[in-house]
């Protein structure tokens, strides 16, 4: 995990995070560890509640007023404009420091839903040269050659015409676009995707996950995916990180994820994958709901839904245990006084039958 | 666009007449008349109602009045100030009354917009239910009541300011009486800008705004504020009228020469022309300003911009906007 061959761009070390409710404290994040390497991309994947969108807001300075961090740190390593390299803790910067100096100008974000996500006052124009107006004081109509010139990156048509128009007058795979080229407005070096298809119909998600993959291999930005949907990290990942209630319960390459899964809950969520040719009717779900965490988990969340689960697991929440160099999963399955226990055939089979297809 | 005014040009002028024709209905049925000095016989009642026309039927007095009306003749007072025409009785109070409540609306939607967006922004803090006092404060209380504090602290105790209006220092002696008209608009206003921004600044886009980098007041005044004006514009127009229009009470305190007062004479008296001439006015004050706010729309909010067909929102349509919120109004 640490120390691969590529430079780390976002190291998010211990990260806890807790929200203050009315119901008394939430432990949102509890101890996550993420590393982004350059130029590559990173999914986690999780369910809703599963923390995955807080942690990346946590590196945008945008949490929720009632958050409180705890412990942690997100290492951002930059290089200035002349080259010379850097390193911010983004935690303990101010938030007038994180809008100046990392959002949108270093990283940025595209949200969920497009419908909501774009300023309904405001020509789609003025909204992508915002950015660039107030980062780098950008003369009007440089600021207009350029977000016509990113317009037409993200592939939208009449471009001059769509700057004058506002965002109703625009569908929704369109406003993503938009919401995209916005996110390039300043030429960040990475970008986070919090669920960036799930509020769109199947045709234009790929179009949107094409268009995002080709940006990366174009300018050699650093993706980080947020998303519960596996068919997506399957199409884009290089990194995935399995996230449930607040931990990363497994991390490795995309290969080591889907084809040798370690841990009983990404089992789970790739049992839980519409297949066509499984032999089995009915869809698998992993029984139960994720915990509250406005109560306290003793030893592994994940164990009352776990069929695997050990004794130690109601006692001990487990370790990170080391796999390979890039595989990681945090289950006591893997500790050499554990029971052997193979995943569930299956899953095995349409493992060996995805291995065949070479998907 | 043209077409649109036009379409509701017209339609303004048709529901004058109608406004004016059901006032002359209901003054007729109205007991009393304009001649009820006592040493008037009743021979010389029925010269003077056929002198004014008062003998004819109403129809026929409406068509003349109309006929007069189009060449800017409201006709005479009866009785307050005989025989004046009633556009010199009005010239010198109108000004007075627009004067007074443009300063209390002006007054009120600033200071309104500030705190609201005070409270908004320190969300759950001291500063938020300080806003949310003033508030509660500025509908509870009658005008009235501060239009006597002020005249008694600022007039009587401190003397900064006239007691009572004087023509001299037209803008001094509006000061008090439009603090007091304001009160009522900056609660109001107030309270609807904090519930507004709240939901604004809970939105998607001000994290968009936010991750763009952008912060401080061109966040606010940018992406915030003006999303959050739409429905406020709303509530603020019928305010305006309400001001503009004077009120008696508060004119009466401060001895304002302004139209309230003269309203009031005026129905007391059975002066027909001049009741209806301050309808015809504040009728058509209504209906203009709400042709301005209609307009206003479309500057602030681009969805609900003139195409020049149909398929805008109307009046009911941002009042359940107003009512329920966006979310619900933005799917029809």
């Amino acid at each position: 995990m640490e120390n691969t061959a590529k430079e780390t761009v976002l190291s998010i070390r211990d990260l806890s995070i807790t929200f203050k409710t009315g119901a008394g404290p939430v432990n949102a994040i509890r101890g996550v560890n993420i590393d982004l390497p350059r130029g590559t991309t990173l999914a986690v994947v999780g369910e809703s509640g599963s923390g995955k969108s807080v942690t990346f807001k946590a590196a945008m300075g945008i949490l929720a007023s009632n958050s409180v961090v705890n412990s942690g740190s997100i290492v951002y390593n930059y290089r200035h404009n002349d080259g010379t390299p850097a390193t911010v803790d983004i935690l303990k910067m101010k938030t007038r420091d994180i809008r100046r100096h990392i959002n949108g100008k270093r990283i940025a974000m595209i949200f969920q839903d497009p419908m909501t996500s774009l300023d309904p006052t405001m020509p789609i124009g003025k909204q992508i040269m915002e950015g660039m107006v107030w980062h780098y004081k950008t003369p009007k109509q440089q600021a207009w050659d350029k977000a016509v010139r990113l317009l037409t990156e993200v592939g939208i048509e009449e471009p001059e015409k769509r700057m004058r128009q506002y965002p109703h007058q625009l569908s929704g795979g369109m406003r993503q676009r938009v919401v995209i080229a916005i996110a390039l407005a300043c030429d960040p070096d990475v970008l986070i995707c919090d669920e960036p298809t799930t509020a769109l119909d199947v045709t234009i998600q790929a179009k949107i996950l094409e268009l995002i993959k080709r940006i990366q291999a174009e300018r050699g930005i650093s993706v980080i995916y947020i998303t519960h949907d596996l068919g997506v990290v399957a199409k884009v990942a290089d990194f995935v990180n399995v996230m449930y209630a607040g931990r990363i319960v497994e991390a490795g390459t995309i290969d080591e994820i889907f084809y040798d899964p370690r841990h009983p809950y990404t089992w789970g969520l790739l049992s839980a994958m519409p297949d066509l040719d499984t032999e089995d009717d009915r869809l698998y779900t992993i029984p139960g709901s994720p915990p509250n965490l406005l109560h306290p988990v003793p030893g592994d969340a994940f164990a009352p839904r776990n069929a695997y689960a050990l004794n130690i697991d109601e006692r001990l929440d487990p370790p990170l245990f080391r796999i390979s160099e890039t595989h990681y999963a945090a289950s006591w399955l893997l500790d050499e006084r554990a029971p052997k226990v193979e995943m569930p055939p299956e899953l095995k089979a349409r493992i060996e039958r995805m291995k065949k297809e070479g998907i | 666009m043209k077409s649109y005014i036009l379409k509701r040009v017209l339609i303004s002028v048709f529901t004058l007449l109608a406004i004016t024709l059901v006032l002359f209905c209901l003054l007729q049925l109205m007991p009393g008349s304009p001649f009820n000095d006592e040493k008037l016989t009743d021979d010389q009642r029925i010269v003077l109602n056929e002198k004014y026309g008062l003998d004819q039927p109403v129809l026929v007095q409406f068509g003349r009045y109309v006929a007069n009306l189009v060449q800017g003749d409201f006709g005479v007072s009866y009785n307050i100030s005989k025989n004046t025409p009633i556009s010199q009785l009005i010239q010198t109070r109108l000004p007075i009354s627009i004067q007074v409540g443009g300063m209390a609306v002006a007054l009120g939607a600033v200071l309104g917009l500030i705190l609201g967006v005070i409270a908004a922004l320190n969300h759950n803090t001291w500063l938020d239910s300080l806003c949310t006092a003033i508030s509660v404060l500025g509908v509870s209380v009658p005008s009235y009541v501060f239009a006597l504090a002020l005249s008694y602290t600022l007039g009587f105790r401190l003397k900064w300011l006239p007691m009572l209006y004087s023509t001299n220092t037209p803008f001094l002696s509006s000061v008090m009486p439009s603090i007091a008209l304001s009160m009522f608009t900056m609660a109001s206003i107030a309270r609807f800008t904090r519930n507004e921004m709240m939901e604004v600044l809970g939105s998607e886009y001000m994290l968009l705004a936010e991750s763009k980098g952008i912060n401080g007041a061109p966040l606010i005044l940018r992406h915030a504020l003006r999303n959050a004006l739409i429905p406020i514009i709303t509530v603020l127009a019928p305010l305006i009228v309400d001001l503009m229009t004077g009120s008696l009470v508060v004119e009466k305190i401060f001895s304002i020469p302004g139209v309230g007062s003269l309203l009031v004479t005026a129905i007391q008296s059975n002066d027909y022309n001049v009741v209806i001439a301050l309808s015809f006015i504040y009728s058509a004050m209504y209906i203009g300003i709400m042709l301005v706010v209609d307009l206003l729309y479309g500057v602030i909010d681009p969805r609900i911009r003139v195409t020049g067909e149909g398929g805008r929102m109307g009046f009911f349509a941002r009042w359940r906007l107003v009512l329920f919120g966006r979310k619900k109004v933005a799917k029809v």
